[in-house]
């Protein structure tokens, strides 16, 4: 029996030592809301806060993580969809498919609590998700707006 | 605590018919459309009665539209809603949405019409009979109302989802008389409202479907989940053409999870799981021995070769005449003029959807059910009756929401045939197949590979007096759609370039034209890849078109405009996107400006791109993308489809390129298949002239012009062309 602690919640399962944490959440513990999307660290659909952290979940082993550090996914990152990042991203109806979009919202949503201002330049070297459909502007335009109302 | 602890039992029935079923304390939050119906066989459905296939109202005014294209990000759920709503004089604010099966569209005589969702056409094949559809569900309920009051329904109507007695000005909801309605004989004649008194078609509206995609509810078919279900991860033969030939399932029917291991077909083998990471590991740990077949020694250099000797090959498909170029491109240069010829090349690419593939089936010997992310219901739903070996009648399609489609999930249902193969070797449980991205990558449907090759005489005046269009290479329908050839031709090559069809025809008059294909169809399965051949007839015609002018030192626009005296909707367009980039003034210093324009999809689109290359490295600063599709249903929706058609077609000029080696596909993943991401992403202005009178499609059209517009302004930026696909094949300088 493992331990994680997952949006304020110990849960327990019962995987193998190497499973990656996006698999013990999407199947062992049932939060789909975190993709799958390439296995290998490199499209950020995976996306999640592990201490506060944007940390790609699918190439990491749920045994590295300790039961006291604190992962937070798309389901936990506010109760009822009222994070400013989640707030412009509905302002600006940023989504397409809205696959990769949990991810996208959860790398910016990291990269404001580092840094409430970006710039361009920061957000196109912090948000490093892959999308398909060809959000990149809208998302950009809405952490611009998060920020602002982050601030306000 | 167990997987099984963690989701309990629950029956079906509940389970299905719960909407956002509390399960184990956990909310899993979606919606299974027509579930009820499905399952509850004798069941008394709980929604009330339809006033007709299109529209149901409730009691309380909530209005429900039935939408038979499918939603993979295009806006299609919400610009057919729209149009609905227009005729129905509903309260917008009250409208959902949801789909219709396509096991209900055969036994209802296909009321809904066509499923297939691609080619641009969620919306414009549609158009007329939704919105018939809205206007019939209007005229039933304010006669319904009418004959409440005993008042002739002449003087009533309805705004708002309130209908009106005009002389009385007495007022009935939608919903105080959706019962009567839906028990009225539907109108036989409905007049459609003029596009011009639109109040809800036509409008920016924001899309129905974002709330839950920000909060990970919304349900992809990979995150599906049915009581009892396993979980299956599958390996075919990497080999284009090659079969199983054994593998050792006592290898890993021992490890943790592993409940089968399965051959599917002859093509693939799939390891059955209590998890899909579980499947997975065992997957990888599977010995297989393959039959690689007979393509072993096929790559990209075997295939260019042969591409290449289809461009001076004397057979060849004509897809557009006008009087006879190859007997003046003879004659050599007119006097005082010149000769001008280039050859490119396009490479294959794979959909890469960010979703991979991915169906879950659960076959019992009377009946056969599917759940999958589908670009057409009913192809997946014919595909589960002959994967399956029962009638149609007792098989089922649910469809659930698309991870992205761009046409890997239409004609194709590979995946939806393997699940149901899967499931059929274990009865009674339902099995969720999900792809890797490593076997998305090797089992596309890819964009088929061609190479052009044109030639063209240019007077001393710079006008074109005859120009030959040699496409080589892969045909999509000769594999795909056998059917849709004409007499060994494959018409869907000419896209944009015919004489005068009006899905796409050439904006260039050129007295002595000739366009043809010499048709070469390596073994790599071709698909329709969003934009099609569209793609790579734009990248060839309009950087030729370039560096024609520039042969006849006549700066592009001019000379774009000499030819396209006879077609003003494609100047119009590319006069809208070159007026927004600032065609007539200088860029900045190092900086290079291209234009492109093409018709496709019924619509009419051109771009201005502005670049720089630095140090090897190309910026693109701007792109004005200009559209004309006729009628504009959401403005908002065409302006994303727009932007996001920049992503495709500049991952495409840029990076996209699947190169083949010993018969199969070499890149595996993102790490070597690199797409555009937000860094790269230039600053896109949309500029919409939508002219009226017919009705385009944009989420693919775009795409084509993307290419050639950074390409002809790289060559304005640095003098030098690429003609060969991707450009970080090369060093730019």
């Amino acid at each position: 029996m493992a331990r994680l602690t997952v949006n304020g919640r110990v849960e327990e399962f019962e995987a193998e030592p190497d499973t990656p944490l996006l698999w013990v959440l999407r199947e062992q513990l049932g939060m789909t809301g975190t993709k799958f999307g390439c296995g290998i660290a490199q499209c950020g659909a995976c996306t999640v806060h592990i201490d506060g952290v944007a940390t790609r979940s699918c190439v990491m082993p749920v045994s590295s993580i300790e039961e006291s550090q604190k992962i937070v996914t798309i389901e936990g990152l506010s109760p009822d969809g009222s994070h400013p990042v989640q707030k412009a991203w509905l302002a600006l109806d940023v989504p397409q498919c809205g696959y990769c979009q949990t991810g996208m919202i959860m790398a910016a949503a990291s990269l404001l609590d580092t840094n409430p201002k970006p710039s361009d330049d920061d957000i196109a070297a912090e948000i490093t998700n892959i999308c398909r459909c060809g959000t990149y502007n809208r998302v950009r335009a809405a952490i611009h707006m998060a920020a602002g109302d982050k601030a306000g | 605590m167990t997987i099984a602890q963690k989701f309990p039992a629950v029956s079906r029935r509940n389970f299905l018919a719960g909407a956002s079923a509390a399960v184990g304390g956990l909310s899993l939050g979606f919606h299974i459309p027509f579930a009820d119906k499905a399952f509850a066989q004798g069941a008394a459905s709980p929604l009330p009665p339809e006033i007709n296939a299109w529209v149901v109202v409730k009691p309380d005014d909530t209005v429900v539209i039935r939408v038979a294209r499918s939603e993979m990000g295009q806006g299609t759920l919400t610009g057919l809603a729209q149009l609905v709503a227009e005729e129905l004089e509903c309260d917008w604010s009250k409208v959902t949405t949801e789909y219709p099966s396509p096991g209900d569209n055969l036994k209802r005589n296909r009321v809904w019409g066509s499923y297939s969702t691609g080619g641009s056409r969620g919306i414009r094949d549609s158009h007329d009979y939704v919105r018939k559809g809205g206007a019939a569900a209007r005229e039933m309920l304010i006669a319904a109302a009418a004959a409440q009051w005993g008042v002739p329904a002449g003087e009533c109507s309805a705004a708002n989802s309130v209908i009106t007695h005009g002389p009385s000005r007495r007022t009935l909801r939608f919903g105080e008389v959706t019962e009567a309605a839906g028990k009225l004989t539907p109108p036989t004649d409905v007049k459609l409202k003029d596009p011009k008194d639109w109040q809800i078609a036509g409008k920016p509206l924001a899309r129905l479907d974002t709330a839950d995609k920000l909060t990970g509810k919304q349900v992809y078919g990979a995150d599906l989940k049915l009581p009892g279900m396993l979980n299956a991860a599958v390996k075919a033969c990497p080999v284009f053409g090659g079969t199983v030939a054994s593998f050792d399932a006592a290898a890993v029917e021992k490890m943790p999870g592993v409940k089968k291991v399965v051959k599917v077909d002859d093509t693939a083998v799939a390891v059955v799981a209590d998890t899909w990471w579980r499947a997975k590991t065992a997957l990888d740990a599977l010995p297989i021995t393959w039959n690689e077949g007979p393509n072993t020694g096929v790559s990209s250099a075997s295939i260019a070769e042969m591409l290449r000797a289809g461009l001076d090959a004397d057979e060849a498909f004509v897809g557009n005449r006008q009087g006879d170029a190859k007997a003046e491109l003879a004659k050599g240069a007119p006097a005082g003029g010149k000769i001008v010829t280039a050859s490119y090349a396009f490479p294959y690419q794979n959909h890469a959807t960010m979703e991979p593939m991915n169906a879950t089936a659960l076959y019992t010997p009377e009946k056969c059910e599917v759940w999958v992310p589908t670009q057409n219901g009913e192809s997946s739903l014919a595909v589960v009756a002959e994967a399956s070996g029962l009638p149609v009648n007792q098989c089922e399609v649910y469809k659930l929401h698309l991870g992205g489609g761009f046409g890997r999930r239409g004609n194709f249902q590979d995946y939806v045939r393997q699940s149901v193969s899967i499931a059929k070797q274990m009865p009674g449980t339902p099995v969720k197949l999900l792809w890797s991205r490593e076997e998305d990558m090797l089992h596309g449907n890819y964009h088929p590979t061609t190479q052009a090759k044109l030639t063209a005489a240019l007077d001393a005046q710079g006008n074109v007096t005859a120009m030959h269009m040699r496409i080589s290479g892969q045909s999509i329908l000769a594999t795909v759609r056998p059917e849709g050839m004409q007499g060994g031709m494959d018409p869907v090559v000419f896209q944009g370039l015919t004489a005068n069809l009006p899905e796409g025809h050439l904006g260039y008059t050129v007295p002595n034209l000739l366009i043809d294909h010499a048709m070469r169809n390596p073994p790599i399965p071709p698909g329709f890849w969003r934009g099609v051949n569209l793609n790579q007839n734009a990248i060839y015609v309009e950087c030729f078109i370039d560096e024609m002018a520039d042969a006849a030192g006549i700066e592009p626009l001019a000379f774009r405009r000499k030819l396209m005296v006879n077609h003003p909707k494609h100047l119009a367009v590319l006069e809208a996107a070159a007026k927004g980039i600032g065609w007539d003034t200088p860029p900045a210093e190092g900086r290079g400006r291209g234009l492109a324009q093409i018709m496709g999809f019924g619509s009419y689109v051109a771009a201005a791109a502005e670049v720089s290359v630095t140090n090897g490295e190309l910026t693109v600063h701007r792109i004005v993308a200009a559209t004309d599709p006729g009628h504009a249903v959401n403005p908002a929706q065409i302006e994303r489809q727009v932007e996001g058609s920049f992503v495709y077609g500049l991952s495409a000029c840029l990076y996209g390129e699947c190169t083949v080696k010993g018969g199969r596909m070499e890149q595996e993943n993102f790490d070597t298949y690199e797409v555009m991401r937000l860094a790269q992403m230039p600053a896109v202005e949309t500029v919409l002239v939508p002219s009226g009178g017919f009705w385009g499609g944009v989420g693919e059209p775009t795409i084509a012009v993307a290419g050639p517009a950074v390409l002809n302004a790289v060559f304005a930026a640095t003098g030098k062309r690429y003609r060969s696909l991707p450009l970080k094949n090369h060093e730019l300088s």
